[in-house]
Protein backbone atom coordinates (compact mmCIF):
# COMPACT_ATOMS: atom_id res chain seq x y z
CA UNK A 1 0.00 0.00 0.00
CA UNK A 2 2.99 1.93 0.90
CA UNK A 3 3.65 2.49 -3.02
CA UNK A 4 0.03 3.61 -3.82
CA UNK A 5 -0.39 6.39 -1.09
CA UNK A 6 0.90 9.46 -2.83
CA UNK A 7 2.59 11.34 -0.49
CA UNK A 8 1.60 15.60 -0.07
CA UNK A 9 4.81 16.61 0.00
CA UNK A 10 5.55 14.94 -3.83
CA UNK A 11 2.44 16.29 -5.10
CA UNK A 12 2.94 19.55 -4.02
CA UNK A 13 6.68 19.78 -5.45
CA UNK A 14 5.11 17.91 -8.80
CA UNK A 15 2.44 20.41 -9.19
CA UNK A 16 5.32 23.44 -8.46
CA UNK A 17 8.29 22.10 -10.51
CA UNK A 18 5.73 20.93 -13.37
CA UNK A 19 3.67 24.19 -13.39
CA UNK A 20 6.91 26.30 -13.52
CA UNK A 21 8.47 24.01 -16.55
CA UNK A 22 5.52 24.32 -18.12
CA UNK A 23 5.07 28.20 -17.79
CA UNK A 24 9.33 28.83 -18.66
CA UNK A 25 9.32 26.17 -21.63
CA UNK A 26 6.19 27.59 -23.05
CA UNK A 27 7.77 31.24 -23.09
CA UNK A 28 11.01 30.52 -23.66
CA UNK A 29 11.39 27.20 -25.88
CA UNK A 30 7.76 25.99 -27.03
CA UNK A 31 6.78 29.41 -29.12
CA UNK A 32 10.43 30.28 -30.46
CA UNK A 33 10.75 26.48 -31.32
CA UNK A 34 7.64 26.43 -32.95
CA UNK A 35 7.16 29.58 -34.40
CA UNK A 36 10.54 29.34 -36.33
CA UNK A 37 9.83 25.64 -37.29
CA UNK A 38 6.66 27.20 -38.90
CA UNK A 39 8.09 29.24 -40.81
CA UNK A 40 11.18 27.13 -42.05
CA UNK A 41 8.12 24.78 -43.20
CA UNK A 42 6.32 28.15 -44.85
CA UNK A 43 9.63 29.14 -46.57
CA UNK A 44 10.36 25.72 -47.80
CA UNK A 45 7.09 25.60 -49.08
CA UNK A 46 7.67 28.71 -50.71
CA UNK A 47 10.84 27.82 -52.25
CA UNK A 48 9.19 24.23 -53.75
CA UNK A 49 6.45 26.39 -55.44
CA UNK A 50 8.72 28.65 -56.69
CA UNK A 51 10.55 26.16 -58.07
CA UNK A 52 7.96 24.48 -59.28
CA UNK A 53 6.61 27.89 -60.99
CA UNK A 54 10.07 28.22 -62.29
CA UNK A 55 10.06 25.18 -63.62
CA UNK A 56 6.85 25.41 -65.66
CA UNK A 57 8.03 28.44 -66.88
CA UNK A 58 11.47 26.86 -68.50
CA UNK A 59 8.84 24.79 -69.99
CA UNK A 60 7.07 27.24 -71.77
CA UNK A 61 9.84 29.27 -73.12
CA UNK A 62 11.55 26.31 -74.61
CA UNK A 63 8.28 25.36 -75.96
CA UNK A 64 8.18 28.69 -77.41
CA UNK A 65 11.77 28.70 -78.19
CA UNK A 66 11.15 25.46 -80.53
CA UNK A 67 8.10 27.15 -81.87
CA UNK A 68 10.50 29.76 -83.02
CA UNK A 69 13.08 27.42 -84.30
CA UNK A 70 10.49 25.82 -86.70
CA UNK A 71 8.84 28.77 -87.58
CA UNK A 72 12.71 30.06 -88.93
CA UNK A 73 13.20 26.88 -90.29
CA UNK A 74 10.24 27.02 -92.24
CA UNK A 75 10.53 30.72 -93.54
CA UNK A 76 14.08 29.27 -94.62
CA UNK A 77 13.23 26.73 -96.73
CA UNK A 78 10.61 28.80 -98.19
CA UNK A 79 13.14 31.53 -98.87
CA UNK A 80 15.37 28.78 -100.13
CA UNK A 81 12.87 27.13 -102.59
CA UNK A 82 11.99 30.90 -103.68
CA UNK A 83 15.56 31.72 -104.59
CA UNK A 84 15.64 28.37 -106.54
CA UNK A 85 12.27 29.28 -108.46
CA UNK A 86 13.88 32.34 -109.22
CA UNK A 87 16.93 31.05 -110.24
CA UNK A 88 15.73 28.65 -112.56
CA UNK A 89 13.52 31.32 -114.15
CA UNK A 90 16.24 33.66 -114.90
CA UNK A 91 18.20 30.79 -116.29
CA UNK A 92 15.69 29.27 -118.29
CA UNK A 93 14.69 33.16 -119.57
CA UNK A 94 18.04 33.35 -120.70
CA UNK A 95 17.67 30.34 -122.87
CA UNK A 96 15.07 31.34 -124.62
CA UNK A 97 16.31 34.87 -125.32
CA UNK A 98 19.47 33.31 -126.22
CA UNK A 99 17.62 30.97 -128.69
CA UNK A 100 15.17 34.00 -129.85
CA UNK A 101 18.14 36.15 -129.96
CA UNK A 102 20.48 32.95 -132.23
CA UNK A 103 17.14 32.16 -134.66
CA UNK A 104 16.88 35.83 -135.22
CA UNK A 105 20.96 36.20 -136.19
CA UNK A 106 20.22 32.59 -138.58
CA UNK A 107 17.03 34.75 -139.76
CA UNK A 108 19.05 38.12 -140.48
CA UNK A 109 22.14 35.50 -142.52
CA UNK A 110 19.57 33.80 -144.31
CA UNK A 111 17.97 37.10 -145.29
CA UNK A 112 21.74 38.12 -146.25
CA UNK A 113 22.59 35.33 -148.53
CA UNK A 114 19.25 35.42 -150.21
CA UNK A 115 19.73 38.95 -150.88
CA UNK A 116 23.38 38.45 -152.24
CA UNK A 117 21.89 35.57 -154.11
CA UNK A 118 19.57 37.43 -155.78
CA UNK A 119 22.38 40.44 -156.19
CA UNK A 120 24.41 37.74 -158.20
CA UNK A 121 21.63 36.57 -159.86
CA UNK A 122 20.79 39.97 -160.94
CA UNK A 123 24.68 40.38 -161.96
CA UNK A 124 24.95 37.24 -163.50
CA UNK A 125 21.92 38.04 -165.56
CA UNK A 126 22.81 41.49 -166.40
CA UNK A 127 26.06 39.95 -167.83
CA UNK A 128 24.10 37.60 -169.97
CA UNK A 129 22.53 40.04 -171.12
CA UNK A 130 24.79 42.58 -172.11
CA UNK A 131 26.78 39.53 -173.41
CA UNK A 132 23.37 38.38 -175.13
CA UNK A 133 23.58 42.02 -176.59
CA UNK A 134 27.06 42.48 -177.32
CA UNK A 135 26.62 39.16 -179.47
CA UNK A 136 23.90 40.57 -180.77
CA UNK A 137 25.59 43.87 -182.09
CA UNK A 138 28.97 41.42 -183.43
CA UNK A 139 26.23 39.19 -185.10
CA UNK A 140 24.65 42.35 -186.73
CA UNK A 141 28.02 43.70 -188.00
CA UNK A 142 29.35 40.45 -188.68
CA UNK A 143 25.83 40.02 -191.34
CA UNK A 144 26.51 43.27 -192.67
CA UNK A 145 29.81 42.49 -194.37
CA UNK A 146 29.31 38.99 -195.42
CA UNK A 147 26.68 36.93 -195.57
CA UNK A 148 28.32 33.61 -195.96
CA UNK A 149 30.63 34.23 -192.63
CA UNK A 150 27.47 35.63 -190.78
CA UNK A 151 25.56 32.45 -191.41
CA UNK A 152 29.60 30.85 -190.48
CA UNK A 153 29.15 33.12 -187.05
CA UNK A 154 25.99 32.32 -186.16
CA UNK A 155 26.30 28.97 -186.21
CA UNK A 156 29.59 29.31 -184.25
CA UNK A 157 28.25 31.23 -181.82
CA UNK A 158 25.25 28.80 -181.30
CA UNK A 159 27.98 26.69 -180.98
CA UNK A 160 29.51 28.31 -178.31
CA UNK A 161 25.88 28.94 -176.98
CA UNK A 162 25.18 25.02 -176.54
CA UNK A 163 28.60 24.38 -175.44
CA UNK A 164 28.66 27.01 -172.12
CA UNK B 1 -15.59 5.15 -21.19
CA UNK B 2 -15.60 4.59 -24.62
CA UNK B 3 -12.17 3.35 -25.49
CA UNK B 4 -13.15 2.29 -28.93
CA UNK B 5 -12.59 4.92 -30.94
CA UNK B 6 -8.74 4.59 -29.68
CA UNK B 7 -8.47 1.74 -30.79
CA UNK B 8 -10.29 2.39 -33.95
CA UNK B 9 -8.07 5.32 -34.99
CA UNK B 10 -6.40 3.96 -37.99
CA UNK B 11 -2.59 4.56 -37.25
CA UNK B 12 -2.99 4.22 -33.31
CA UNK B 13 -4.48 0.62 -33.36
CA UNK B 14 -1.14 -1.40 -33.77
CA UNK B 15 0.63 1.02 -31.69
CA UNK B 16 -2.02 0.42 -29.19
CA UNK B 17 -1.87 -3.52 -29.05
CA UNK B 18 1.88 -2.96 -28.48
CA UNK B 19 1.79 -0.68 -25.89
CA UNK B 20 -0.64 -3.16 -24.07
CA UNK B 21 1.07 -5.99 -25.08
CA UNK B 22 4.47 -4.78 -23.11
CA UNK B 23 1.83 -3.16 -20.13
CA UNK B 24 0.81 -7.30 -19.58
CA UNK B 25 4.62 -7.91 -20.22
CA UNK B 26 5.10 -5.91 -17.21
CA UNK B 27 2.38 -6.50 -15.37
CA UNK B 28 3.02 -10.04 -14.92
CA UNK B 29 6.31 -9.91 -14.39
CA UNK B 30 5.71 -7.78 -11.44
CA UNK B 31 2.89 -10.06 -9.92
CA UNK B 32 5.66 -13.19 -10.64
CA UNK B 33 8.44 -11.63 -9.09
CA UNK B 34 6.15 -10.13 -6.35
CA UNK B 35 4.93 -13.90 -5.47
CA UNK B 36 8.48 -15.04 -5.50
CA UNK B 37 9.79 -12.34 -3.14
CA UNK B 38 7.17 -11.81 -0.96
CA UNK B 39 7.26 -15.71 0.16
CA UNK B 40 11.00 -15.91 1.20
CA UNK B 41 10.19 -12.53 2.92
CA UNK B 42 7.21 -13.67 4.56
CA UNK B 43 9.04 -16.98 5.94
CA UNK B 44 12.07 -14.86 7.57
CA UNK B 45 10.03 -12.20 8.92
CA UNK B 46 10.04 -13.49 12.29
CA UNK B 47 13.44 -13.78 12.53
CA UNK B 48 14.15 -10.48 11.19
CA UNK B 49 15.87 -8.92 13.81
CA UNK B 50 17.73 -11.67 14.93
CA UNK B 51 19.38 -12.49 11.14
CA UNK B 52 20.62 -8.92 10.23
CA UNK B 53 22.89 -10.27 7.39
CA UNK B 54 19.96 -12.18 5.87
CA UNK B 55 19.49 -10.17 2.65
CA UNK B 56 15.97 -9.64 2.06
CA UNK B 57 14.83 -8.82 -1.84
CA UNK B 58 11.35 -7.43 -1.06
CA UNK B 59 12.22 -4.97 1.42
CA UNK B 60 15.75 -3.43 -0.49
CA UNK B 61 13.84 -3.76 -3.58
CA UNK B 62 10.63 -1.34 -2.25
CA UNK B 63 13.55 1.00 -0.49
CA UNK B 64 14.90 1.54 -3.86
CA UNK B 65 11.56 2.46 -5.46
CA UNK B 66 9.86 4.45 -3.10
CA UNK B 67 11.09 7.64 -2.14
CA UNK B 68 13.69 8.93 0.68
CA UNK B 69 14.68 11.48 2.65
CA UNK B 70 17.84 11.40 2.10
CA UNK B 71 19.83 10.77 -1.29
CA UNK B 72 21.84 7.52 -0.77
CA UNK B 73 25.03 7.66 -3.24
CA UNK B 74 27.60 4.70 -1.92
CA UNK B 75 28.25 2.36 1.05
CA UNK B 76 27.50 4.40 4.06
CA UNK B 77 27.54 7.90 2.22
CA UNK B 78 24.26 9.75 1.50
CA UNK B 79 23.54 13.18 0.34
CA UNK B 80 21.52 14.84 3.37
CA UNK B 81 18.45 16.68 1.75
CA UNK B 82 16.18 19.57 3.44
CA UNK B 83 13.16 18.42 5.85
CA UNK B 84 10.61 20.63 5.60
CA UNK B 85 7.88 20.03 8.12
CA UNK B 86 4.50 21.66 8.42
CA UNK B 87 3.36 21.24 11.93
CA UNK B 88 0.62 21.94 14.17
CA UNK B 89 2.49 24.92 16.03
CA UNK B 90 4.19 26.07 12.64
CA UNK B 91 7.03 25.31 9.94
CA UNK B 92 9.58 23.43 10.71
CA UNK B 93 12.93 23.10 8.00
CA UNK B 94 16.68 21.22 8.72
CA UNK B 95 18.64 18.75 7.14
CA UNK B 96 17.81 15.05 6.85
CA UNK B 97 21.46 14.14 8.07
CA UNK B 98 20.09 14.61 11.50
CA UNK B 99 17.72 12.01 11.11
CA UNK B 100 20.02 9.18 11.19
CA UNK B 101 23.44 8.05 12.69
CA UNK B 102 26.46 6.83 10.56
CA UNK B 103 25.13 3.71 10.20
CA UNK B 104 22.14 4.88 8.76
CA UNK B 105 19.95 3.96 11.11
CA UNK B 106 17.37 6.43 12.36
CA UNK B 107 17.86 8.34 15.17
CA UNK B 108 15.25 10.78 16.75
CA UNK B 109 15.92 14.73 16.41
CA UNK B 110 15.06 17.76 18.66
CA UNK B 111 13.48 20.32 16.58
CA UNK B 112 12.16 23.33 17.11
CA UNK B 113 8.62 22.18 18.76
CA UNK B 114 8.68 18.94 18.55
CA UNK B 115 11.24 15.50 18.31
CA UNK B 116 11.64 13.64 15.24
CA UNK B 117 12.16 10.37 14.28
CA UNK B 118 11.75 8.56 10.94
CA UNK B 119 9.70 5.73 10.88
CA UNK B 120 9.87 4.25 7.13
CA UNK B 121 10.29 7.40 5.79
CA UNK B 122 7.47 8.73 7.06
CA UNK B 123 8.70 11.52 9.51
CA UNK B 124 6.49 11.07 12.92
CA UNK B 125 6.93 13.12 16.24
CA UNK B 126 7.87 11.32 19.71
CA UNK B 127 6.51 11.98 22.88
CA UNK B 128 8.75 13.06 25.79
CA UNK B 129 8.88 8.86 26.90
CA UNK B 130 10.21 8.08 23.12
CA UNK B 131 7.18 6.70 21.64
CA UNK B 132 5.34 7.73 18.47
CA UNK B 133 2.93 10.78 19.18
CA UNK B 134 0.20 9.96 16.55
CA UNK B 135 -2.08 12.73 17.47
CA UNK B 136 0.59 15.02 16.53
CA UNK B 137 -0.24 15.50 12.33
CA UNK B 138 2.57 16.61 10.31
CA UNK B 139 2.42 17.76 6.81
CA UNK B 140 5.77 16.67 5.32
CA UNK B 141 7.40 19.15 2.42
CA UNK B 142 10.26 17.73 2.26
CA UNK B 143 12.66 18.11 -0.20
CA UNK B 144 12.88 14.32 -0.86
CA UNK B 145 14.66 12.18 -2.94
CA UNK B 146 12.27 11.89 -5.66
CA UNK B 147 11.82 15.78 -5.43
CA UNK B 148 15.19 16.69 -5.55
CA UNK B 149 15.87 14.40 -8.66
CA UNK B 150 12.92 15.71 -10.51
CA UNK B 151 14.54 19.29 -10.21
CA UNK B 152 17.51 18.11 -11.34
CA UNK B 153 15.52 17.29 -14.51
CA UNK B 154 13.89 19.94 -14.61
CA UNK B 155 16.58 22.53 -14.55
CA UNK B 156 18.04 20.20 -17.09
CA UNK B 157 14.70 20.29 -19.21
CA UNK B 158 15.12 24.04 -19.23
CA UNK B 159 18.68 24.26 -19.60
CA UNK B 160 18.81 22.24 -22.76
CA UNK B 161 15.19 23.35 -24.52
CA UNK B 162 16.41 27.29 -23.70
CA UNK B 163 20.37 27.07 -25.46
CA UNK B 164 18.30 24.84 -28.06
CA UNK B 165 15.34 27.62 -28.68
CA UNK B 166 18.44 30.03 -28.61
CA UNK B 167 20.09 28.55 -31.66
CA UNK B 168 16.42 28.38 -33.26
CA UNK B 169 16.87 32.11 -32.95
CA UNK B 170 20.36 32.32 -34.24
CA UNK B 171 20.27 29.89 -36.92
CA UNK B 172 17.06 31.61 -38.36
CA UNK B 173 15.63 29.71 -41.59
CA UNK B 174 18.64 27.60 -41.96
CA UNK B 175 18.63 23.48 -41.29
CA UNK B 176 18.84 22.45 -37.72
CA UNK B 177 22.24 21.60 -36.40
CA UNK B 178 23.94 19.55 -33.34
CA UNK B 179 21.47 19.06 -30.26
CA UNK B 180 18.86 21.37 -32.52
CA UNK B 181 18.53 18.09 -34.82
CA UNK B 182 18.03 15.53 -32.27
CA UNK B 183 15.20 17.64 -30.44
CA UNK B 184 13.11 18.83 -33.54
CA UNK B 185 12.54 15.25 -34.83
CA UNK B 186 10.48 14.87 -31.02
CA UNK B 187 8.97 17.77 -31.07
CA UNK B 188 7.34 17.43 -35.35
CA UNK B 189 6.30 14.55 -33.75
CA UNK B 190 4.57 15.80 -30.96
CA UNK B 191 2.73 18.32 -33.43
CA UNK B 192 2.22 16.23 -36.21
CA UNK B 193 1.59 12.40 -34.91
CA UNK B 194 0.15 13.23 -31.51
CA UNK B 195 -1.61 16.75 -31.59
CA UNK B 196 -2.71 17.64 -34.99
CA UNK B 197 -4.81 14.08 -35.84
CA UNK B 198 -5.92 13.78 -32.28
CA UNK B 199 -6.81 17.56 -31.67
CA UNK B 200 -7.72 19.33 -34.88
CA UNK B 201 -6.92 22.71 -35.91
CA UNK B 202 -6.95 23.98 -32.25
CA UNK B 203 -3.48 21.73 -31.80
CA UNK B 204 -1.16 25.05 -31.59
CA UNK B 205 -3.32 26.33 -27.85
CA UNK B 206 -1.93 22.65 -26.35
CA UNK B 207 1.15 22.08 -27.95
CA UNK B 208 2.97 23.65 -24.77
CA UNK B 209 1.26 21.22 -22.33
CA UNK B 210 1.60 18.60 -24.82
CA UNK B 211 5.36 19.00 -25.68
CA UNK B 212 6.28 19.42 -21.54
CA UNK B 213 4.13 16.44 -20.64
CA UNK B 214 6.18 14.37 -23.03
CA UNK B 215 9.72 15.56 -22.51
CA UNK B 216 9.06 15.64 -18.60
CA UNK B 217 8.04 12.38 -18.93
CA UNK B 218 10.31 11.09 -21.23
CA UNK B 219 13.41 12.80 -19.26
CA UNK B 220 12.50 11.52 -15.71
CA UNK B 221 11.89 7.89 -17.36
CA UNK B 222 15.23 7.93 -18.99
CA UNK B 223 17.08 9.67 -15.66
CA UNK B 224 15.23 6.99 -13.59
CA UNK B 225 16.71 4.53 -15.66
CA UNK B 226 20.63 5.67 -14.79
CA UNK B 227 21.70 3.88 -11.72
CA UNK B 228 23.84 6.36 -9.86
CA UNK B 229 23.28 9.97 -8.80
CA UNK B 230 21.84 12.03 -10.43
CA UNK B 231 19.53 9.23 -11.77
CA UNK B 232 18.45 6.41 -9.67
CA UNK B 233 15.44 7.97 -8.28
CA UNK B 234 11.79 6.71 -9.59
CA UNK B 235 10.34 10.00 -10.24
CA UNK B 236 7.39 8.81 -13.58
CA UNK B 237 7.28 5.28 -11.20
CA UNK B 238 5.55 7.26 -7.77
CA UNK B 239 1.89 7.51 -7.81
CA UNK B 240 2.20 11.11 -6.70
CA UNK B 241 3.72 12.39 -9.87
CA UNK B 242 1.59 10.47 -12.26
CA UNK B 243 -1.35 11.63 -9.97
CA UNK B 244 -0.72 15.05 -10.78
CA UNK B 245 -0.04 14.95 -14.48
CA UNK B 246 -2.92 13.32 -14.54
CA UNK B 247 -4.52 16.02 -12.64
CA UNK B 248 -3.67 18.72 -14.97
CA UNK B 249 -5.09 16.60 -17.88
CA UNK B 250 -8.28 16.00 -16.02
CA UNK B 251 -8.24 19.78 -15.20
CA UNK B 252 -7.08 20.93 -19.07
CA UNK B 253 -9.40 18.72 -20.79
CA UNK B 254 -12.79 19.65 -18.90
CA UNK B 255 -11.92 23.68 -18.55
CA UNK B 256 -11.76 23.61 -22.63
CA UNK B 257 -14.67 20.89 -23.00
CA UNK B 258 -17.04 22.60 -25.18
CA UNK B 259 -20.90 22.41 -25.17
CA UNK B 260 -21.07 19.04 -27.39
CA UNK B 261 -18.13 16.97 -24.78
CA UNK B 262 -20.70 18.57 -21.41
CA UNK B 263 -23.61 18.10 -23.93
CA UNK B 264 -22.45 14.39 -24.65
CA UNK B 265 -22.29 13.78 -20.74
CA UNK B 266 -26.06 15.13 -19.68
CA UNK B 267 -27.64 14.96 -22.22
CA UNK B 268 -26.56 11.52 -24.06
CA UNK B 269 -28.66 9.88 -27.40
CA UNK B 270 -30.48 7.80 -24.84
CA UNK B 271 -34.09 7.05 -23.49
CA UNK B 272 -34.88 9.46 -20.75
CA UNK B 273 -35.25 6.47 -17.71
CA UNK B 274 -31.76 5.72 -19.07
CA UNK B 275 -30.31 9.49 -18.27
CA UNK B 276 -29.49 8.55 -14.59
CA UNK B 277 -27.56 5.68 -15.73
CA UNK B 278 -25.75 7.57 -17.77
CA UNK B 279 -24.86 10.42 -15.38
CA UNK B 280 -23.29 8.21 -13.44
CA UNK B 281 -21.07 5.91 -16.25
CA UNK B 282 -20.17 9.45 -17.90
CA UNK B 283 -18.61 11.26 -14.26
CA UNK B 284 -17.04 7.82 -13.40
CA UNK B 285 -15.44 8.23 -17.13
CA UNK B 286 -14.76 11.95 -16.97
CA UNK B 287 -12.45 10.87 -13.70
CA UNK B 288 -11.16 7.26 -15.10
CA UNK B 289 -9.45 8.29 -18.31
CA UNK B 290 -6.88 10.42 -16.45
CA UNK B 291 -7.23 8.04 -13.65
CA UNK B 292 -5.60 5.45 -15.95
CA UNK B 293 -2.94 7.73 -17.06
CA UNK B 294 -1.91 8.16 -13.72
CA UNK B 295 -1.80 4.12 -13.18
CA UNK B 296 -0.56 2.86 -16.56
CA UNK B 297 2.37 5.22 -16.15
CA UNK B 298 2.91 4.50 -12.24
CA UNK B 299 2.70 0.75 -12.76
CA UNK B 300 5.07 0.42 -15.98
CA UNK B 301 8.13 2.37 -14.54
CA UNK B 302 7.90 0.45 -11.46
CA UNK B 303 7.47 -2.59 -12.48
CA UNK B 304 10.30 -1.92 -14.81
CA UNK B 305 12.36 -0.98 -11.83
CA UNK B 306 11.55 -3.82 -9.92
CA UNK B 307 12.59 -6.36 -12.97
CA UNK B 308 15.66 -5.05 -13.08
CA UNK B 309 16.43 -4.64 -9.26
CA UNK B 310 15.13 -8.11 -8.56
CA UNK B 311 17.24 -9.43 -11.20
CA UNK B 312 20.16 -7.88 -9.55
CA UNK B 313 18.90 -9.31 -6.39
CA UNK B 314 19.29 -12.74 -7.76
CA UNK B 315 23.14 -12.41 -7.06
CA UNK B 316 22.49 -11.76 -3.40
CA UNK B 317 20.16 -14.27 -3.19
CA UNK B 318 21.91 -17.02 -4.57
CA UNK B 319 25.10 -15.86 -2.71
CA UNK B 320 27.41 -16.41 -5.62
CA UNK B 321 28.97 -14.44 -8.18
CA UNK B 322 28.71 -17.21 -10.58
CA UNK B 323 24.79 -15.62 -11.04
CA UNK B 324 26.11 -12.21 -11.87
CA UNK B 325 26.31 -12.69 -15.74
CA UNK B 326 23.27 -14.18 -16.18
CA UNK B 327 21.85 -11.24 -14.29
CA UNK B 328 23.70 -8.95 -16.19
CA UNK B 329 22.74 -10.08 -19.00
CA UNK B 330 18.99 -9.97 -17.90
CA UNK B 331 19.26 -6.77 -16.62
CA UNK B 332 20.75 -5.53 -20.29
CA UNK B 333 17.98 -6.71 -22.26
CA UNK B 334 15.21 -4.94 -19.62
CA UNK B 335 17.72 -1.91 -19.32
CA UNK B 336 17.15 -2.00 -23.29
CA UNK B 337 13.25 -2.64 -22.99
CA UNK B 338 12.93 0.29 -20.91
CA UNK B 339 14.06 2.64 -23.07
CA UNK B 340 11.68 1.58 -25.11
CA UNK B 341 9.07 1.77 -22.11
CA UNK B 342 10.48 4.96 -21.53
CA UNK B 343 9.68 6.67 -24.70
CA UNK B 344 6.71 4.45 -25.30
CA UNK B 345 4.67 5.72 -22.08
CA UNK B 346 6.27 9.29 -22.68
CA UNK B 347 4.31 9.04 -25.83
CA UNK B 348 1.25 7.09 -24.74
CA UNK B 349 0.67 9.82 -22.00
CA UNK B 350 1.34 12.55 -24.20
CA UNK B 351 -1.11 10.35 -26.64
CA UNK B 352 -4.05 10.19 -24.55
CA UNK B 353 -3.88 13.27 -23.35
CA UNK B 354 -3.49 14.93 -26.68
CA UNK B 355 -6.94 12.72 -27.81
CA UNK B 356 -9.02 13.56 -24.28
CA UNK B 357 -8.34 17.46 -25.38
CA UNK B 358 -9.55 16.49 -28.55
CA UNK B 359 -13.19 14.86 -27.42
CA UNK B 360 -13.39 17.36 -25.39
CA UNK B 361 -12.75 20.41 -28.17
CA UNK B 362 -14.56 18.88 -30.45
CA UNK B 363 -16.98 20.58 -32.71
CA UNK B 364 -19.79 18.40 -33.84
CA UNK B 365 -20.55 15.17 -32.15
CA UNK B 366 -21.21 11.91 -34.22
Amino acid sequence: MELVTPSIGLVFWTLVSFLILLVILKKLAWKPMLGAIHERERSIEDALNKAELAKQEMARLSNENEALLKQAKAERDAILKEAKEIKDQIVNEAKTQAQTEGAKLIEKAKLEINNQKIAALDEVKNQVASLSLEIAEKIMRQQFNDKQKQEELVGELLKDVKLS
Amino acid sequence: MDFSHILNYKNFGLKALFALFLAFLSFNAYSNQENATIEPAGAEAGHHAVAEEKFDPTVTILEHISDGHSWHLWGHTSLPLPVILYTPQGLEVFSSANLMDEHHAPKPYAGKYYTYVNEHEHIKALKADGTVDESVSILDFSITKNVAAMFISVILISVIFISVAGSYKKRVGKAPKGLQSWLEPLIVFVRDDIARPNIGYKYEKFMPLLLTIFFFIWFNNLLGLVPIFPGSANVTGNIAVTMVLAFIVLIVVNINGNKYYWAHIFKPDVPFWLLPIMWVVEIIGVFSKPFALMVRLFANITAGHIIVLSLISLIFIFKTLAIAPVSVAFVLFMDVLELLVAFLQAFIFTMLTALFIGTAVEEHHH
